[in-house]
């Protein structure tokens, strides 16, 4: 019997990118292997639900779970996970706030599968066949998963301890996140583990903000050549920047692309996008009711922008269900 | 319920300098007017954040209405346009959440139009009344 703490990871509504955020940390995840054991990966070890199951309540260190929950497997998995886990991470932007996943809450299992499976130019379903939650085929009853009208957030559905930002969250975070496990020096639960400051604060075009950020028009990053040197705003770009959480090591700003606000907002707001509205209604420059409404016109799908990756876990959640058509 | 005995919920934030004392002039004055309109007193239209507005609809408000200074008044010079500007974008940001354009008002009340604050509670009860309960209290699932 090793006397290590035992660590798993697990995926929901993801791209796959956060267990690559694992893989990133290349000979550093040496040291992780030789601190801890890991007893459930999907992604790399060859462990099933039932081996879980057989884990004592409680014997699980910490489980790193990545990924928006979306289907009834994806709650069943995770509400295990928080019998047997002692900590639970919520890993990246999808199990933080909803991340790219959430936009489907504009949306609903209807609209979506109607999409997926009729309407999109690539498909071909001649049947009009659809997956269904139980099927019989000869005699036998064969089932899938619930996929819900809703996306959720990890801790909408159990209780998160900490979260770690990011689409997907950066290698340093992460090793500082598993080293202030493995001592024991954590920050109180609920913490979002990465610097409660926005993102402008830390940014190195901050300087060559203006005295008066003011917008005239706004243009999307493909329509002009981005100076690599200036703040995105007062090039007329929208960079999420004002209201994002810092931390990521500005890895978007330095590929000269406006922030599109992955690490979700600072402790002190509860709306992302809201907040990033009120701060764009301030350095829109003009007073007059017709030119702000061309400037507003302009922004292709504001919703969608502002709340890009933090849909589900916004003060509204999702589009009203009576709304979609 | 039918529309004839539904009563909206509407949440209304007016600043301290014109709106507030514009419904205080309707009160004195004994107008009677629709008593739908929860007033919040806050310091200024262009202190309303977003949020608020998001949170009253969350919470069961079926309309929400600001009201400031006239253009050009604002004590603060110039918080009612920043208002404007966030009332446009917002707007357009809750109808992608299915929240009708009709929910959702921005006027301008000064401290002598009593009259005014009157016909705006009446017209806008009756409009949201129309378009019938919200039904996101208790969050939308």
């Amino acid at each position: 019997m090793s006397e290590k703490p035992k660590v798993a990871f697990y995926w929901c509504s993801s791209c796959g990118g956060c267990e690559e955020s694992i893989i990133d940390l290349a000979e550093d995840i040496l040291k992780v292997v030789e601190a801890v054991d890991i007893v459930f990966w999907p992604v790399a070890i060859d462990i099933k639900k039932k081996d879980v199951e057989a884990m004592p309540d409680g014997s699980i260190a910490v489980t790193f779970i990545n990924g928006a929950i979306r289907m009834s497997e994806q709650a069943e998995m995770v509400k295990m996970l928080r019998r047997k886990s002692g900590l639970i991470v919520a890993h990246g932007s999808c199990s933080h706030l909803g991340g790219i996943p959430g936009l489907g809450n504009f949306w609903n299992k209807e609209t979506i599968f109607n999409r997926s499976y009729h309407t999109t130019p690539s498909t071909e379903n001649p049947d009009g066949t659809v997956p269904l939650e139980s099927v019989i085929v000869e005699g036998e009853e064969m089932t899938l998963p619930a996929f819900w009208d809703t996306v959720k957030t990890l801790d909408q559905v159990i209780d998160v301890d900490y979260y770690l930002p990011g689409c997907a969250p950066p290698r340093d975070l992460i090793l500082n996140a598993l080293g202030a496990i493995l001592e024991g020096k954590l920050p109180p639960k609920g913490s979002v583990l990465s610097p409660n400051k926005s993102l402008c604060d830390d940014c190195d075009r901050n300087e060559s903000k203006p005295e008066k950020l003011e917008m005239l028009e706004i243009k999307r990053p493909w329509e002009i050549l981005a100076d690599p040197e200036i703040c995105f705003l007062a090039q007329g770009i929208i960079c999420m920047g004002p209201a994002t959480r810092t931390g990521c090591g500005e890895r978007c700003i330095i590929a000269n692309m406006p922030c599109r606000g992955c690490f979700g907002p600072t402790d002190q707001v509860y709306d992302q996008g809201a907040k990033f509205l009120a701060a764009l209604g301030s350095i829109i420059e003009t007073n007059d009711e017709k030119e702000i409404e061309k400037i507003v016109d302009t922004i292709v799908d504001p919703a969608g922008t502002f709340y890009r990756f933090s849909l589900p876990s916004s003060i509204l959640r999702r589009r009203r269900m009576e709304a979609i058509k | 319920m039918n529309n004839e005995s539904f009563e909206p919920k509407i949440v209304g934030f007016l600043c301290n300098w014109c709106s507030y004392t514009g419904a205080d002039l309707a009160g004195t004055a004994r107008m009677v007017y629709a008593p739908n309109v929860r007033i919040i007193r806050v310091m200024c239209s262009g202190r309303v954040d977003p949020q608020f507005v998001l949170k009253a609809f969350s919470e069961g408000a079926d309309g929400v209405l600001i009201s400031g200074c006239h253009p050009g008044d604002c004590h603060y010079q110039e918080g009612n346009y920043k208002t404007l500007r966030r009332y446009k974008l917002l707007n357009k940001v809750l109808e992608q959440f299915g929240i009708e354009e009709d929910r959702f008002r921005l006027e301008w009340v000064s401290a002598a139009e009593g009259a005014k604050f009157q016909h705006i509670c009446n017209e806008f009860t009756d409009q949201v009344r129309e378009l019938g309960p919200l039904n996101l209290n208790g969050g939308n699932q």
